[in-house]
């Protein structure tokens, strides 16, 4: 004879109970959950015999009983198959583990030229004080590097420049006239010929002079220029912007101070000093009041218009940012100094 | 220039006053534009060295380079010292620096063993102690010396400060004493000393007569005949002041005219008049060719650019403004002298010298400008002095004074408006500030009419000319720290030009994809470009550093394959460079500048085509360059079967691929070279279409891989191109996964496998919807030959 019905779920129902508990991964467990709860599970089977059952209220009792059986079931196995997850997560983790000093060679990133770095660098502040940027040709005309900017042929102060001269000239020009340009101010009278005042503009570049190369001097290297030109610019705003570059590139802690010097393109001219918190200074460039032969050659008009330009080392700034004692190495593309900034 | 400080003294009494600290003197005269650059203590004695008597000699055999020195400091006590002198004998007095004494150069003198033999201090030369230059041996002193004495108590040495300043080109009145002097008591609110008395003969009329030939370049030439002359010494205050001003002492005549000229800046010339030829001056022109043997024993040819000075009898004794000949100086036995100060043109002077390469105190002085009318209180100057050791001194009537044309005149003025005065410089000066301001240094207002000032410039500043200039010397003396701050009220916004910026953005993308930033050389060496595979027209700089490093670079390539080669050469290969710079090819001549351009160049060592081809195409996509990949034309000097143009309608506007390898060996580079160059001239110049936003799908999305047999002539870009059509509208990305070569393919061809991913915007494909999108690239792809792979 069958044993009753509800003899045969509590039976069921242990015996699931005891292999979930005795489920050891979760494939085991998986195979416990279709064993007992799946179509042909040991319990749903259970089912199709209450039909068999006399009274509505056995039928009711016994269903009962196989719902509370397939529920704590159900539940063991969620409360199982949780802590198995559990456990092999953790054990993943610790099989996982990895000493991340153990580095491999991974994605490399360029750099930049120091150069770069730092013509950006004042590029970017100056765009903050209002200044756009011009550039301009480094191969050059003796008029634009030298007549335009007050310093006709015979001018003493040309032979300071030692200057690279070229076998290029145009058609019509004599030869000897298209070299190298010594510095960025011809791209001052470039801008005055194009552009309607105002202008507020910074000229950094490459320039050339005929220096043999030591630790301090290259044939070739950079350079920044300002120039501005407007209604009213006076020496005082000349001091200001150089103070207020002075605080904006520097740091709020670093002075600035004008002294006279000589320069063909200005009058008057100055060279202008960094002062460091410490006290101590830095000769940073020079600077001054725009010649009015200058403004007349760029084609304006000195009683309408006045104006004052600045200029000063690029390759400097970034030797003294990094400590760089021999300017050389900064040109010498090995790719052990590039990659060390 | 070195300013010795007692003398700036003497001619501004109380600028300088023996004793007082020269830092804020020093710091004037900086504020003014003569820069102080270092304070020297001239002869000054150094504590710690006192007098000794050498005792005895020895050599060690073990040092070559010193020997052993006994000497004693009068207490009797017998030291040793090493020196590396031999010029001592025993009973020689020499200084010596006893253990703890600083140098004047900063050395601390320690008692430093060699050959574990102690040195108790160190003998000194002269030139150890700062008494001038020698250094060729210890310095001897007077043998009845006493012992043990601080040196410069033995030596009644006295000390003189002296200011080593760097002048520049608009202030030529500084190279004299008195014309620093007259700046900086203007400044400190001190006054000038009355000059000496005026020049006044005292003997019958004896001339040295004067031809100015050529007075274009010497406007003025003076002479005046001095006689009773004794040559000898000078006194001891004169040659105290010459060394500290950095020369030596010769005899009192030429140290009165180097005196002169250190104090007035005017260069003098004393020639004995017994034996100057015909008692006179001639000067003129050179002939071409025309040779002399100059001071310096050297024999020069001159052009006729170069302007002499000869005797009257048309014999050269000298180059004008620049040297004498070696004929012109003075002997013991010289009793008559012509005292010659003359003006010379500027240019001329700079020419003459640039050709003779050589500079003299003098030339270098007229070069920048000495006041064509300082030369009567130079003469008064010069007998004033050489009175003090000649009493017998004559000073001839007859002087000479010849003049030409060309001379400046004595009173120059320049209108100088008040207004502009501080519309340039931001002040509110009125013209009484102003005139107090300029009067001083010799700008004399002479007459003020309402806003303009009339303003006689002082004929010592041969640089003054306009009213700019005054406005500079108002704002020297109203002071370059008094002038204020302001900012410019400017309505320009800052910002970077569109190519600026553009040009930025194709750096960082270069830098993110591991390309690292080179400079290289703008100069090439002759047969690099030959070397390059490239044309060999380039630009020459005529007067190159290095004779044969004279080419302007038409290219980068050459200036990247040395850094590689450089690299290689350091056991770094697989270097990965951009250069983003100008390149100057010739063009064809026909413009005032040769095209120039701003081009960027990379070299991947260790690369390939591919690798090029790949960057090229993320630049592209990133920076929107629309060129074309031609591999029909071949770049110069690359790999001729691995290369391509780029063009953008029909210029050329750069190359991809890899350098020739006959290159890279020529460059000693033996990696392969993947090489990319661009004209950012014209890349940059085309603004990008901005990328408008495409909506991504939210249906799934399917991948269709097919490989197709493809014969070798016909472009993977053309098979690509034929997919995108075919698959128009469903295809959202496209890659080429694989291309194989081999078995299974035949000889000519090879197999190209791509990626399709198939999407819809509006539905999950079918599979009936990716058949068809097959077959269609697959019918595609049949007119070019290729075949599908089963």
């Amino acid at each position: 004879m069958d044993s009753p019905l509800s003899a045969d779920v509590a039976a069921a129902r242990d015996a699931g109970l005891t292999r979930v508990a005795a489920s050891v991964t979760l494939d085991e467990l998986a195979a416990v959950d279709a064993e007992v709860l799946g179509k042909k599970g040991s319990l749903v089977v259970l089912k199709t015999r209450l039909g068999s059952l006399g009274t509505v209220d056995e039928k009711k009792a016994a269903g009962q009983a196989l719902h509370a059986a397939t529920q704590a079931v159900t539940e063991a196995l969620t409360v199982r198959r949780e802590e198995l997850r559990r456990a092999a997560r953790a054990a993943q983790l610790e099989a996982e583990r990895l000493d991340l000093t153990e580095e491999l060679v991974g994605p490399r990133r360029g750099h930049a030229h120091l150069v770069t770095q730092a013509w950006h660098r004042l590029e970017d502040v100056f765009i903050g004080l209002g200044f756009q940027i011009a550039e301009g040709p480094e191969v050059e005309t003796d008029f634009y590097n030298f007549e335009a900017l007050n310093m006709p042929r015979s001018h003493p102060a040309r032979s300071g420049f030692d200057t690279l001269f070229t076998d290029y000239h145009g058609p019509l020009a004599e030869e000897g006239t298209v070299l190298l340009r010594t510095h960025t101010s011809p791209v001052q009278i470039r801008v005055m010929q194009t552009i309607e005042p105002p202008i507020y503009m910074v000229m950094p570049g490459r320039v050339f002079r005929r220096d043999t190369p030591d630790a301090t001097h290259m044939p070739v290297f950079h350079q920044i220029e300002g120039l501005v030109i407007d209604r009213g610019i006076t020496m005082a705003h000349l001091a200001g912007t150089i103070d207020a570059f002075t605080k904006a590139f520097f740091g709020g802690a670093f002075t600035s101070r004008l002294r006279p010097n000589y320069f063909p393109f200005t009058e008057p001219s100055a060279e202008f000093d960094i002062q460091r918190p410490d006290g101590s200074w830095i000769e940073l460039g020079g600077c001054g009041m725009v010649h009015p032969n200058v403004l007349r050659a760029g084609g304006l008009d000195p009683e309408e218009w006045s104006g004052f330009a600045f200029g000063f080392g690029i390759d400097r700034m970034a030797r003294e940012r990094h400590g760089i004692d021999d300017i050389r190495d900064m040109y010498s593309n090995d790719i052990r100094f590039i990659e060390q900034f | 220039m070195k300013l010795v400080l007692s003398w700036l003294d003497d001619l501004a009494p109380g600028l300088a006053p023996t004793g007082t600290d020269p830092q804020p003197l020093a710091e004037r005269m900086t504020a003014l534009g003569m820069q102080v650059e270092e304070i020297l203590h001239v002869g000054a004695t150094v504590d710690g060295v006192i007098t000794a008597k050498v005792l005895r000699t020895e050599r060690h055999p073990d040092a070559a380079k010193v020997h052993r020195v006994w000497v004693d400091a009068g207490d009797g006590v017998e030291r040793h010292v090493w020196c590396g002198a031999f010029n001592m004998s025993p009973g020689d007095v020499i200084p010596l620096a006893t253990p703890g004494t600083r140098m004047p150069d900063g050395r601390l003198i320690e008692p430093r063993p060699i050959l574990g033999i102690d040195s108790q201090g160190m003998l000194c030369s002269a030139r150890e102690l700062g008494l001038g230059d020698d250094h060729s041996g210890i310095l001897i002193l007077d043998g009845a010396t006493p012992l043990g004495l601080p040196y410069g108590e033995a030596l009644a040495l006295r000390s003189e400060v002296v200011f080593d300043v760097d002048l520049t080109r608009n202030r030529p009145d500084c190279w004299g004493h008195l014309g620093a002097a007259r700046d900086v008591a203007a400044r400190v609110g001190v006054d000038l000393a009355p000059g000496p008395p005026p020049l006044a003969p005292t003997g019958d009329a004896r001339s040295a007569t004067v031809e100015l030939v050529d007075g274009e370049r010497c406007p003025r030439f003076t002479t005046v005949v001095l006689s009773g002359i004794r040559v000898g010494p000078s006194p001891e205050w004169m040659v105290r002041r010459l060394q500290a001003a950095g020369m030596r002492s010769i005899s009192n005549v030429v140290d009165v005219s180097n005196y002169v000229m250190l104090e007035l800046n005017q260069p003098n010339h004393a020639y004995d008049l017994d034996t100057l030829g015909g008692h006179g001056f001639r000067i003129r022109l050179a002939r071409d060719g025309e040779q002399m043997t100059t001071l310096d024993g050297t024999v020069r040819t001159f052009t006729a650019d170069d302007l002499l000075i000869c005797d009257a009898h048309d014999v050269p004794i000298g180059v004008g403004g620049v040297m004498g000949g070696l004929d012109s100086e003075i002997t013991d036995a010289t009793s008559v002298v012509a005292l010659e100060i003359a003006s010379f043109e500027q240019t001329g002077i700079t020419r003459t010298m640039n050709r003779l390469g050589f500079r003299s105190e003098a030339s270098g002085r007229f070069e920048r400008g000495v006041d064509p009318y300082g030369i009567e209180r130079a003469q008064a100057r010069f007998v004033e002095l050489l009175r003090e050791t000649c009493p017998d001194l004559v000073v001839h009537d007859g002087a000479v004074d010849a003049r030409h044309e060309s001379l400046a005149p004595r009173h120059r003025t320049t209108p100088v408006r008040v207004s502009q005065v501080n519309r340039i410089l931001g002040t509110a000066l009125d013209a009484d500030s102003i005139t107090g301001l300029i009067g001083p240094i010799g700008y004399t207002v002479e007459r003020v009419d309402g806003d303009v000032l009339t303003v006689a410039l002082p004929s010592w500043r041969t640089d003054s000319h306009v009213e700019i200039d005054v406005v500079e010397e108002v704002a020297r003396h109203h002071g370059y720290d008094t002038i204020g701050t302001a900012v410019p009220n400017s309505t320009m916004h800052g910002r970077l030009s569109p190519e600026q910026l553009r040009r930025r953005q194709l750096r960082e993308v270069l830098l993110g994809c591991g390309l690292s930033e080179a400079i290289t050389d703008s100069f090439l060496h002759r047969g690099d470009l030959g070397r390059a595979h490239l044309p060999d027209d380039a630009i020459h700089v005529t007067n190159p550093l290095q004779a044969d490093e004279d080419v302007l670079r038409p290219s980068m390539r050459v200036g990247m394959l040395k850094a590689i080669a450089f690299n290689e050469s350091h056991r770094r290969r697989g270097v990965q460079l951009f250069e983003i710079g100008h390149v100057y090819p010739p063009g064809d001549r026909s413009t005032e500048l040769p095209p120039e351009y701003d081009g960027l160049s990379v070299a991947i060592a260790g690369g390939d085509a591919r690798d090029a081809m790949a960057l090229w195409r993320e630049i592209a996509k990133a920076m929107g360059f629309g060129a074309r990949v031609d591999q029909g034309t071949v770049p110069a000097g690359l790999h001729p079967t691995r290369s391509a143009t780029l063009s953008l309608g029909k210029d050329v506007v750069g190359a991809v691929g890899e350098v020739h390898p006959d290159v890279c060996d020529a460059f000693g580079v033996d990696e392969r070279v993947a090489w990319l160059e661009l004209d950012l001239s014209r890349l940059l110049a085309v603004a990008p279409k901005i990328a408008q936003w495409k909506p991504t799908s939210r249906f799934p999305s399917t991948d269709l891989d097919l490989a197709f047999v493809v014969p070798d002539q016909v472009a993977a870009e053309k098979v690509d191109k034929a997919i995108r059509q075919a698959a128009v509208g469903l295809l959202v990305d496209l890659t080429l996964f694989d291309v194989y070569r081999g078995r299974g393919v035949d000889e000519g061809a090879r197999s190209l496998a791509y990626r399709l991913r198939l999407q819809a915007p509006d539905r999950t494909l079918t599979d009936a919807e990716v058949t068809q999108v097959k077959d269609k690239v697959v019918a595609g792809l049949a007119k070019l030959r290729a075949v599908l792979r089963s």
